[in-house]
């Protein structure tokens, strides 16, 4: 829905929140700063699961709870600041908000490869059932966190103003 | 030590999936996030090889810190993949949201199986 005289958020059609090039501003986002930032934050989100899985580590054929955590508060983090980016500002954000802190600290925060790996160990450790719970319990925590995210700051930023519905 | 090794990893895996994630676009013009699909997949089997060959006692530990934590943990992402899932639902495109989770968990899973285990028997 667009009002006479404001279009759509730039981004808001993306799909893929670490770059989406039917987003013409993302096809030509300067390649330098932008992979400067997206490096910058997947250091300081990888710094931050490393150090969760130091603190929180799970022994052979345990469940693998803190990267369950670490993916669904991931996941949770994506919703708010996409819609935020996307749908929320009255000023456009930062052009490396998104590059910094979706792709970078976001993205190196949370894995899909540890998931796998914690799944295929629970398996070698004769675990088949809790693999399975882990594996099913992962997929449907981090989609319903960025589903409740992105609802709960939809809802709040369209509380701000009335001109805040765009798909 | 090891925390210098994460970072290292992750300065190069991040931005690797950015660019990779790009690249594959530029080859399709579907709206299926096949990009970080592959990103995943990518990382999934790689993590699978060295955690295979460090089984075998071919890996040093600090190559599995690295790689692992660092570079395949940067590189994939499970924050991309739930978002751009939820796009694809809220757009109309439940089928390609529902195949996206479908084939990036039983891809992703196998990855790293088969790659460890080819690995376990390759470095033996």
């Amino acid at each position: 829905m667009t009002r006479k005289g404001s279009r759509p958020a730039a981004g808001s059609e993306a799909i893929d929140p670490d770059v989406d090039l039917h987003v013409p501003a993302q096809r030509a986002e300067p390649q330098g700063r932008v992979l400067a930032a997206v490096a910058a934050g997947g250091a300081a989100g990888a710094s931050a699961r490393y150090g969760i899985s130091l603190l929180w580590p799970a022994a052979p054929g345990a469940f693998p709870w803190a990267t369950l955590w670490i993916n669904t508060s991931g996941c949770a983090l994506i919703g708010v600041l996409m819609v935020l980016i996307s749908e929320g500002g009255r000023t456009a954000p930062h052009p490396l908000l998104r590059p910094f802190a979706g792709v970078g600290v976001l993205g190196g925060f949370t894995t899909f490869s540890t998931y796998a790996l914690d799944f295929s160990r629970l398996l070698d450790a004769g675990e088949a059932r809790s693999a399975l719970a882990y594996a099913g319990l992962t997929v449907v925590a981090a989609l319903g966190a960025v589903w409740a995210a992105a609802s709960a700051t939809r809802l709040a930023v369209r509380g701000r103003g009335p001109d805040r519905v765009v798909r | 030590m090891n925390w210098l090794l994460v970072v290292a990893g992750a300065v190069v895996g991040a931005p690797l999936r950015y660019l990779t994630d790009r690249a594959v676009q530029q080859r399709h013009d579907s709206v299926f996030p096949w990009g970080t699909f592959v990103v995943n997949a990518g990382a999934c089997l790689v993590l699978g090889v060295l955690t295979g060959a460090a089984l075998a006692g071919a890996a040093s530990s600090w190559v599995v810190v690295l790689l692992g934590p660092g570079l395949c943990g940067a590189l994939s992402t499970y924050s991309t993949f739930s978002y751009e899932t939820l796009r694809l639902a809220e757009r109309g495109w439940g089928f390609l949201a529902a195949a996206n989770v479908a084939m990036s968990v039983l891809v992703g899973l196998g990855a790293v199986h088969l790659g460890s285990q080819v690995a376990r028997q390759l470095f033996a």
